[in-house]
Formats: C-alpha cells, sequence, structure tokens
C-alpha cells in the first residue's frame, strides 16, 4: 500500500492536486496534438489545391451565417457506403484553407463535399427559392431572400479584410491577390470579365444565379460549384498507410 | 459526541488503523472509516468493488496491446503503424474490390453486351434494372426526381415519357448519361444553342406573337388563329430548320417536339414565349469520370424500361 499512501498527499493537497492534474492533461494534449502540426502525413500533399476566391469566400460566409454546416457535412468518410454515394473520401488537404472546418457532424441533409459541378447553377437557385420544387421529400428551408440581397462594393472590401485575416493564419495570398480582391469578386460573376482563373486556378466564372445583379446567390451558388473539385483525383494516389 | 471543532489534544480524532474486516459478517457489523467526522457523521472506507479494480487494469494492459496492434504513438517522421497494419483507406478500397468482385460477372457482361441486346437477356437485364436503379436514387433523382417524372414547367425531363429530346434509344441515352448535356467538362457533349430571337432582335414584337401562336397552334393549345396563321412563315423561317416543319423536332440537335403536349418550361403562352425571346439552356452534368462504364449502361437500362425506351 506505500504507493498509495503517497497518493494521499496529492489527495489531501489542493495546490498540488491542481498542478499535477494540470501537468497530466498537458503531456496528454501535446502527445495528442503537437504531432499533427509537425508530421508530413497529417496533410497529404495533393495538386490543385488553392485558397478561395473573393466571391466564394463571400459563399462560405453565407454558408456559415446560415448554419448550413448544422444538417449538411462536408466530409466524405473512407466507407464504401459514402464513397459510392458521394465521391472520392475527403483529404485533409481539401479543407486546409477552411477556418474554421466545415465536416459538420450531422447529416439531416446529405453530404456537400462534392457538390460541385452535381448540378446545374439553375437547379441550385430553383433548390434555394424552394427546395420542394425541385426535391419533394426535402424538409431544407427556404432561402430565396438571397435573390434580393444584392452585394456591393463594402461587401467585397469586407472579403478582402477577411482574406488579410486569413492572410495571417498562413493562407498563401499574393499581394497580386490582395490587390485585386475587390475587382476578382465582382468579375467572377462576368463570364466576360478579366479571368479570376488566371489567380484561382479552376475558379468557375459566369453568372451564377441569371439576374443582372450580384447577389448573395450568386455567392452562396459560386461557393457550392467549387466544393470538391479542387483535386483532380484522376492523377491522385492516396497514401495507404493512414 | 466528538466535536470535530475542538482542536484541544485529547479530543483530536485519530487516524484509524487500516485494520479491514476478515468476513462480510464482519464489515457489515463494523465498517471502516477514514476517520473524518462532519458533525458526527463519519465516512466509510469501503474498498472499491473488486470486478471494478480488475476490469480498470484490465483497460490499461488492453491499452497497451492496443498501442502495439494499431496505429497509436506519433513519432518524429510519422506514427507507428502497428502491427497488424489497420489503414481505413486501405479497409474501404478492399470493401469496394470485394463487392466489385461479386459484381464482376454482371459488369463485364454488361460491357461486352450490345447494348441493344441487354434486354433480350432475362437476367443481366434484372441486374441492369435493379443496378440502375441505385445509380439514378444517388446521382439523377434530385432533378428526374425520385420515380423520374422530373419536374415540371422548371427544364427537368420527364423519363417516364416516351417525349425525348435526345432521343431514346440506349445508344443516345448512354451517350447522354456519359457526357452529359451543354457543359465545358467533356467535349463530346451534347451541345445546341437555340437563339434568343427577342433579346438579340432577331424577330420584332408582333412576329413573336404570331410565332408563340403558331407553336400553340401545331400542340393544338388554345390559340388566336388569325396570328397563327400569320405565325406560320415566320416559324418556317426560323424555327423549321430545327424542329422541323411540323414541330416533330430533332433528336439530333436537341431540339424539342412542339406538336404534342409535353413541355419542359411549361406550355402557357408566356413561357413559350419566354423560351422564343430569351432561349433556354438546359444543363446536365457528364457522368464519364463519376461512374463506371458498366454503371451508365445500368442506369440507362433502367431509364430505358421507364416507359419511354426506343
Amino acid at each position: 500500500m506505500g504507493i498509495l499512501d503517497h497518493h494521499k498527499k496529492i489527495e489531501t493537497h489542493a495546490t498540488l492536486l491542481l498542478v499535477l492534474s494540470f501537468l497530466v492533461v498537458t503531456i496528454g494534449g501535446i502527445v495528442q496534438i503537437v504531432p499533427l502540426f509537425y508530421l508530413d502525413n497529417t496533410i497529404e500533399k495533393v495538386e490543385g489545391m488553392r485558397p478561395y476566391s473573393p466571391l466564394e469566400i463571400a459563399g462560405r460566409e453565407i454558408y456559415v451565417r446560415e448554419g448550413c454546416y448544422v444538417c449538411h457535412s462536408q466530409m466524405i468518410r473512407p466507407m464504401r457506403d459514402e464513397v459510392e454515394r458521394y465521391g472520392h473520401y475527403s483529404l485533409a488537404a481539401e479543407s486546409m484553407y477552411d477556418h474554421p472546418f466545415q465536416w459538420g457532424s450531422k447529416r439531416t441533409g446529405p453530404d456537400l463535399a462534392r457538390l460541385g459541378g452535381r448540378y446545374s447553377d439553375d437547379w441550385h437557385v430553383q433548390h434555394m427559392i424552394d427546395p420542394r420544387a425541385v426535391v419533394p421529400e426535402s424538409i431544407m428551408p427556404s432561402y430565396g431572400y438571397m435573390m434580393d440581397r444584392v452585394l456591393t462594393r463594402a461587401d467585397a472590401e469586407h472579403v478582402r479584410d477577411i482574406m488579410r485575416v486569413y492572410r495571417t493564419l498562413g493562407h498563401p495570398y499574393t499581394d497580386e491577390m490582395m490587390e485585386n480582391a475587390v475587382s476578382d469578386f465582382f468579375a467572377q460573376v462576368d463570364e466576360f470579365g478579366d479571368p479570376v482563373a488566371d489567380r484561382y486556378p479552376g475558379a468557375q466564372q459566369r453568372n451564377f444565379d441569371g439576374q443582372p445583379e450580384l447577389t448573395e446567390m450568386d455567392a452562396i451558388i459560386a461557393y457550392m460549384q467549387m466544393l470538391g473539385t479542387l483535386v483532380d483525383f484522376e492523377t491522385f494516389v492516396p497514401d495507404p498507410s493512414r | 459526541m466528538v466535536d470535530p471543532k475542538d482542536k484541544t489534544p485529547e479530543n483530536r480524532v485519530s487516524p484509524p488503523s487500516r485494520q479491514y474486516p476478515e468476513t462480510a459478517a464482519q464489515l457489515r457489523a463494523d465498517p471502516p472509516t477514514t476517520g473524518h467526522s462532519w458533525d458526527g457523521i463519519e465516512e466509510f472506507d469501503n474498498p472499491m468493488p473488486r470486478w471494478w479494480v480488475w476490469i480498470f487494469i484490465l483497460t490499461i494492459i488492453w491499452a497497451v496491446g492496443y498501442w502495439i496492434a494499431m496505429p497509436a504513438w506519433p513519432g518524429i517522421q510519422s506514427a507507428t503503424s502497428g502491427v497488424l497494419g489497420y489503414s481505413s483507406r486501405a479497409n474501404v478500397a478492399t470493401e469496394i474490390s470485394e463487392f466489385e468482385a461479386r459484381n464482376e460477372e454482371f459488369f463485364v457482361q454488361l460491357v461486352s453486351t450490345d447494348l441493344d441486346e441487354i434486354r433480350e437477356n432475362d437476367e443481366l437485364h434484372r441486374f441492369a434494372v435493379n443496378a440502375g436503379d441505385s445509380v439514378f436514387r444517388a446521382q439523377c433523382s434530385q432533378c428526374h426526381g425520385t420515380g423520374g417524372a422530373g419536374v415540371q414547367a422548371s427544364g427537368f425531363p420527364n423519363l417516364l415519357d416516351d417525349d425525348w429530346l435526345w432521343g431514346g434509344t440506349m445508344d443516345d441515352i448512354v451517350t447522354t448519361v456519359t457526357w452529359g448535356i451543354r457543359n465545358e467538362d467533356y467535349p463530346d457533349a451534347r451541345y445546341s444553342v437555340m437563339p434568343a430571337f427577342g433579346q438579340d432582335g432577331l424577330l420584332d414584337e408582333t412576329e413573336i406573337d404570331q410565332v408563340v401562336n403558331h407553336v400553340l397552334s401545331l400542340s393544338g393549345a388554345d390559340h388566336d388563329s388569325d396570328l397563327a396563321a400569320a405565325g406560320e412563315e415566320v416559324y418556317l423561317n426560323n424555327c423549321a430548320s430545327c424542329h422541323m416543319d411540323d414541330g416533330s423536332g430533332d433528336y439530333f440537335i436537341g431540339a424539342p417536339a412542339l406538336n404534342n403536349q409535353v413541355w419542359l418550361y411549361g406550355g402557357t403562352p408566356e413561357a413559350i414565349r419566354h423560351s422564343v425571346y430569351y432561349s433556354r439552356f438546359g444543363v446536365m452534368p457528364g457522368f464519364e469520370t463519376r461512374l463506371r462504364e458498366a454503371e451508365i449502361r445500368a442506369v440507362a437500362a433502367y431509364v430505358h424500361q421507364l416507359g419511354g425506351g426506343q
């Protein structure tokens, strides 16, 4: 019983108990968290990942604002049923420019990690205005008001501020991207505008909602149409050790 | 009664001896206490249940075994991989290939059989329709509806009827599913553009009114017969090259038939006017990279037997 008698010293000394408990939690945290920062295979190197374009950021902000993550996940787990339904399982690299990540924890609606390109813009517009118009069994709320919420220069500047924050978090926004943030924001809904894809490879550029104004609907559809489209899985070889 | 606040040496509670009772009866009669006393209430110092202690010890032993067997400890370059070599990625790949192997016989048969002969082989056709059904639910139902009835008047075609845009033979359906319609992902995607006759100033307002009424007359809907008669010439000059003189349409360029009651965007004069004025540009993604060839053929077999297959 010798060692248990020593334990009594800790149990009867509140400060010592506090200090040692903290120490144990710290060790646990260091062992679990710190290696993720330095191990190479935490985030695989993949071709094609790029930071979000300004309009996509605006769409992502709307996605977060509306709490889409409460019902939709963005994380295809390596399981047969998910891979067969949604496509290739998600990679850590695909969320590396997500602050905060949008993996979600509940699927009331389907997973959206590879939504991009699955539906037409027109489908998205109709679906956002009245989900039941295209999917009768859907229980998603309507988001038709996004058609009326016009995004202005102030919104574009706000997105530029967000990009500045992202830059401090390590997203590789170049000076050129920062300078053109506001113009890229508007150019992405103009098919004949300055090509946004020059700075953001693979960015889709068109009038997403079919209206002349740039609205929240444009932004959210621009975001949804690029989800999961950046990594080319034809050429991707997964690290099998994971 | 001892007063715990009384700290005089003779009244201080002495720590109990750690002598545990030998038998259960003794334990019940005289349970050991910690010696602490609050307002006369004492604290028992019973040992923890043995089964609980053993489970606690076993979990620790289990953890050590788990560290060895499974990926666990992070190192400098990588984490330990565990002697069992567990990998969620390898597992999903194995599981998928298991199911593929199970379906292999039919998949090979599906790909090697001539498209029009699939439905002559009962067993293969049954497999194709069932496989196609599950593909359809996952990939197609969001636009074409769970049962394939489309979304009326919204531009998502009904697949149950025998009115086709790009043709309803097995071959046509496979081509449409593989490459899609008017998408930029595949150069082989089906493509055609109807001019925006109003927006681009190809026809004036009167001519549009006339041709709308002529189109209404082709389908036997209510129309103004004077305008429709005047619209015939406009129709023949501008529309007939794709939609044909009698409005029967042309599968080759996806020109819809206008001489029936089936309308993709609605059959009201306003909807038809909108189509003439602004044109329409329905799109569909291609599934060449999303589905295996056998799956595309299966879903084509499923759509073909829904009712309208040619």
